[in-house]
């Protein structure tokens, strides 16, 4: 069969299983399709950062040895995955699309990269992504910008931009990414892919990067409901190395997955969220969205208004709360220990050492929110600014209560815009930090959330998201309700949202 | 620069002085605070670390659980209210041997507040006084790493060529006690100073938490001291001498700084807020950095921990199985054993009261354990150069060989070698005994035959016995001891001697 990029990670389990290929096969022609079509910072997708060839190669062929044995790990074993430059990788470069980590390769895997490690999936590489995970286009990469499958000029979503471009241009089955205020939802809703953000603590953070702690989550990047269903399984549950993970087991999310898929939602009941729609939003991302609404009450859900006042503080609050964990968590890199050290002209001081290479290693963006973060934290400021965005943000959790106690889930477009030019919004950061709207107020209370393809918008025929958000730890909801509405509209579309994607042309190097 | 320093007696008729110290304490714990890494000392340089304690991108903390037991107890001994939730923050500053550069500590919400201790001190007049030390707080938080500045001429950054940093003990467990304001010591506060420490490394030893070897930095004390105008009932200015390492070097630092303070207040200065550090071999202080109150570590909770909440059962359990507070353990003691005020506090002050009671346990009376602990060990420890309890004698050994006096096999003096060859690792002290031969010869004959010897050799002395002077019978004895190496009971001797000189 020509192409095996095509086929989703569950299809690519079940020819595994059947022996109908191999895990070198597939890796090569992932590996194949990235030296195609990625390129580099000046054309091509970009969505990789590293490849890593050889050990890709090698484990694909561990896991065809063990397959051969009869020993496979994992349903997934042999199946190959991209993981986003924030998680550490033993003996793989991890830069947090940042110049003030180029070069360092850590002594030690995040935990979610040792499960899948564990389970027998080759790494193909790590993906690029906004600098620190700061940024909702991939363009403040230090390495250069992705670009969108849809169209090179225009840019992926960030941060996780790399993931969601490499499985979009089919380049990795699966996908890690991470989403601390829609880096997983927002790239899958503009690419055209599944993203999903699980409840706060339920996937392990130890050996994310991190950007924002009480907000960041690790979560798959896929083609398909069911293969991010598969990846989520994967990596939850509980984790000794992060106390604030959850204690109890993840389970059921594949089970929901295949339930939804036969598209009955009866006794559903469904909130569209007031407060993340209207005046503003993309044309074409509404009308997609209303579309999907209405297939969902087709499918037998129960479609109410729910209004949740609070949400529209929730950028003032995120960028007060995230700036604020973020201005210390980047304290550490001060050239003593790892990554860049810039050693200025003369016999200096290590705290002019810590500053040259701090001056150097930094982007602007993670500059600005590095003097947002601190002085939102110094002292006579504390309880105006981080102190009380502490307090709206239980505002915000009392809202989503308040919502789930009348309806199953809520939903929303991921995204008020579809895909926009890169250079478009760099040098506005309001106009993009905008990008995030719809998805920071899960991340501000722990909730889970997912963004499905609903679509093309009519004015630039570019993709559109749809998102449901649940309750905390209910996160089989989400796959219950996005596979019914992926299987309903990818019958309605006679295929993949994705295959109406151009087709790549080869990079010319 | 020169200090002008008051005489001690001047400062107290002049001003009041108000303390405060905050006490660091390295607790025993296996791991890390954070970290499952060992924390045992003297290891190779950065042989201890992970990515955790090393601050390494993307590594995450999680609480030592037997730390927060051993906070609790703290707590606990010192009468303060444990937090029925608290949280872990975040305290944010540079420095190379900080890998975060923020340390995991606890802000406004310490594990342990509202505590106190009371401490005795001795007056001149050999009176017992007793200060109540009123504690805030109590708090966990995780040390810094070492920094080791090479190539300066006093070890100091400045100066140093380049500078090392090793992490082994960055993330071991502390708990930071710090006391209120303590007032109206007037010119009793060096000793008070001293006794707090005395009193919060005996009760800290008592709960097995922590070495509190203060020389090797597992306790580090630093001394706020200001001074007021007698009678004003305001607060000076304070400074804060750092890293004051011996219970006598924090009495010697009070004294100092209240006589540098009056010296800067008589003189019509005014004391600079600052910290200070101390010079051990001359017991001055020195400058360092100046502390300014917009100084700002940028507090908030560390996200990346759950709170601690640790349940009101588990407290009382812990509360339940307190050891005895040293203060009324003594007084039990000293009364059990009939011992003076002044015994007891040498025994204390010999570092031998539980060597004096596990010896008593082990069936020796109160006064011999004593005896043979503050006398003799306490000398050959001294020689050694070692803790008393790092002789090589144990209590059940000195037991033992008491036991062997009370029965008549040895004497005092034959003890002492029969501690030699405890010493020496030479076995128990009955074989110790045996294979030396120094068991008291009982053998009449033998002894007879000594005495007789003794008399033939010494004439002269004989004849001044057989003239009614008994003193001389002295010098027979000692020749029949040496005669029978020391195995002899004296009495026994001069009985025969004064029988057949008679
Ligand atoms: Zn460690």
């Amino acid at each position: 069969m020509s192409d095996l990029t095509r086929k989703t990670a569950a299809e690519l389990a079940d020819a595994l299983a059947a022996g109908e290929t191999t895990s070198v096969e597939i890796t090569q022609v992932h590996l194949d399709r990235i030296a195609a079509v990625d390129g580099d910072a000046t054309a091509g997708v970009h969505a990789f950062l590293h490849v890593d060839v050889e050990g890709a190669l090698e484990q694909a062929r561990a896991s065809d040895e063990r397959r051969a044995a009869g020993r496979p790990l994992h349903l997934l074993d042999g199946v190959p995955i991209a993981v986003k430059d924030v998680l550490t990788t033993q003996g793989l470069p991890t830069t947090c699309g940042s110049r003030i980590l180029e070069g360092w390769v850590p002594p030690y895997d995040a935990t979610v990269v040792t499960k899948v490690k564990a389970a027998g999936l080759p790494i193909l590489g790590k993906t690029n992504m906004d600098e620190f995970a700061m940024g909702s286009s991939t363009e403040h990469s230090a390495y250069g910008p992705t670009r969108n499958p849809w169209d090179q000029t225009r840019i992926p979503g960030g941060s996780g931009g790399g993931s969601a471009a490499a499985v979009a241009s089919y380049e990795a089955p699966l996908a890690l990414g991470t989403d601390t205020g829609g880096s997983i939802r927002q790239p899958g809703a503009v690419t055209g892919t599944v993203g999903v953000k699980p409840t706060y603590g339920g996937v392990s953070r130890y050996g994310l990067v991190a950007l924002a702690n009480s907000l960041d989550q690790v979560g798959p990047v896929t083609r398909t409901v069911l293969d991010s269903a598969l990846l989520h399984e994967l990596i939850g549950g509980h984790d000794p190395l992060d106390s604030t993970s959850v204690d109890q087991p993840v389970g059921g999310l594949v089970d929901a997955a295949r339930q939804g898929a036969t598209g009955d939602l009866a006794g559903l009941k469904v909130g569209v969220i007031k407060e993340l729609a209207g005046d503003g939003w993309q044309p074409g991302v509404m009308a997609r969205f209303q579309e999907t609404v209405e297939l969902l009450t087709e499918l037998g859900a129960a479609v109410t208004e729910i209004s949740c006042p609070t949400f529209v503080h929730s950028l003032a609050t995120y960028y007060l709360i995230l700036p604020a964990e973020c201005s210390s968590n980047l304290a550490k890199f001060d050239a003593m220990r790892y990554g860049l050290r810039v050693v200025p002209d003369g016999d200096p001081s290590a705290e002019a050492v810590m500053k040259a290479t701090r001056d150097a290693g930094f982007g602007d963006e993670v500059k600005r929110r590095i003097m947002i973060g601190t002085y939102a934290l110094s002292s006579g400021y504390y309880d105006a600014y981080y102190g009380q965005a502490q307090k709206v943000r239980t505002l915000i959790a009392r809202d989503f209560t308040a919502a789930f106690e009348q309806v199953d889930v809520l939903v929303s477009p991921t995204s008020p815009t579809t895909a926009f030019p890169i250079g478009e919004k760099v040098d506005d950061p309001l106009a993009m930090y905008l990008q995030d709207l719809a998805t920071i107020p899960a991340n501000l209370a722990g909730v889970p959330g997912i963004s499905v393809p609903a679509g093309l918008a009519e004015e630039d025929g570019l993709p559109v998201g749809f998102q449901v958000l649940a309750p905390a730890l209910a996160d089989d909801r989400l796959y219950r309700v996005g596979a019914a509405v992926e299987a309903a509209l990818t019958s309605r579309w006679g295929g993949h949202l994705l295959e109406k994607a151009p087709v790549l042309e080869g990079v010319v190097r | 620069m020169t200090e002008t320093l008051i005489p001690f007696d001047e400062v107290i008729e002049k001003f009041d002085p108000a303390l405060g110290l905050e006490v660091h304490v390295e607790l025993n714990t296996n791991t890390k605070m954070f970290c499952g890494c060992p924390t045992e000392f003297g290891a190779e340089p950065n042989t201890q670390v992970c990515p955790t304690c090393l601050g390494l991108p993307g590594a995450m903390p999680v609480v030592n659980g037997k730390a927060v037991e051993s906070a609790i107890r703290i707590g606990l001994a010192m009468n303060c209210e444990i937090a029925e939730w608290c949280r872990f923050a975040r305290k944010n500053y540079f420095y190379p041997d900080m890998p975060k550069n923020f340390q995991t500590s606890q802000y406004d919400e310490p594990i342990a507040f509202e505590g106190y201790l009371d401490v005795d001190i001795q007056t001149a007049a050999g009176e017992t006084e007793t200060y109540r030390v009123e504690i805030e707080r109590a708090h966990m938080e995780e040390d810094t790493g070492k920094s080791l500045h090479v190539g300066g001429s006093d070890g100091r950054i400045h100066g140093a060529e380049y500078s090392l940093v090793d992490y082994n003990r960055a993330g071991i467990p502390l708990i930071e006690i710090v006391t209120k304001p303590i007032l109206g010591t007037g010119d009793k506060a060096p000793l008070v100073a001293k006794a707090y420490v005395a009193a919060l490394r005996e009760i800290l030893l008592g709960l097995g938490v922590s070495d509190v070897r203060m020389e090797q930095g597992s306790m580090r004390c630093d001394v706020n001291l200001s001074l007021a105008p007698k009678g004003s009932g305001v607060l000076g200015t304070r400074t804060e001498t750092k890293n004051v390492n011996s219970l006598r070097s924090v009495e010697r630092a009070v004294r100092y700084e209240m006589s540098r303070h009056a010296g800067v207040l008589l003189g019509g200065g005014a004391v600079l807020q600052e910290t200070r550090h101390f010079h051990e071999d001359n017991g001055t202080t020195s400058p360092g950095r100046v502390k300014s109150d917009a100084e700002d570590y940028r507090y908030f909770p560390e996200p990346d921990l759950v709170p601690v909440a640790p349940s009101r059962e588990w407290v009382e359990e812990l509360r339940s199985t307190l050891p005895e507070p040293p203060a009324v353990r003594r007084a039990r003691l000293q009364k059990e054993w009939g011992f003076s005020d002044l015994e007891m506090r040498d025994t204390v002050g010999a570092g031998a009261l539980d060597l004096v009671e596990q010896t008593i346990a082990a069936g020796a009376s109160p006064q011999a354990a004593r005896k043979w602990w503050l006398a003799e060990l306490s000398r050959r420890a001294n020689d050694m150069g070692v803790d008393l309890s790092a002789v090589g004698v144990t209590p059940e050994q000195v037991a033992a060989v008491q036991a062997l006096v009370d029965s008549g096999k040895i004497n005092d003096k034959l003890a002492r070698q029969v501690f030699d060859g405890l010493v020496a690792g030479e076995g128990t002290p009955e074989e110790i005994v045996a294979a030396r031969g120094l068991e008291i010869v009982s053998d009449e004959g033998a002894l007879s035959a000594a005495v007789d010897k003794a008399i033939a050799d010494n004439p002269d002395v004989a004849d001044k016995i057989r003239d009614g002077k008994v003193a001389a019978a002295g010098a027979l004895i000692g020749a029949v001891m040496k005669e029978m190496r020391g195995q002899a009971d004296a009495g026994r001797v001069r009985e025969l001697i004064l029988e057949k000189l008679g």
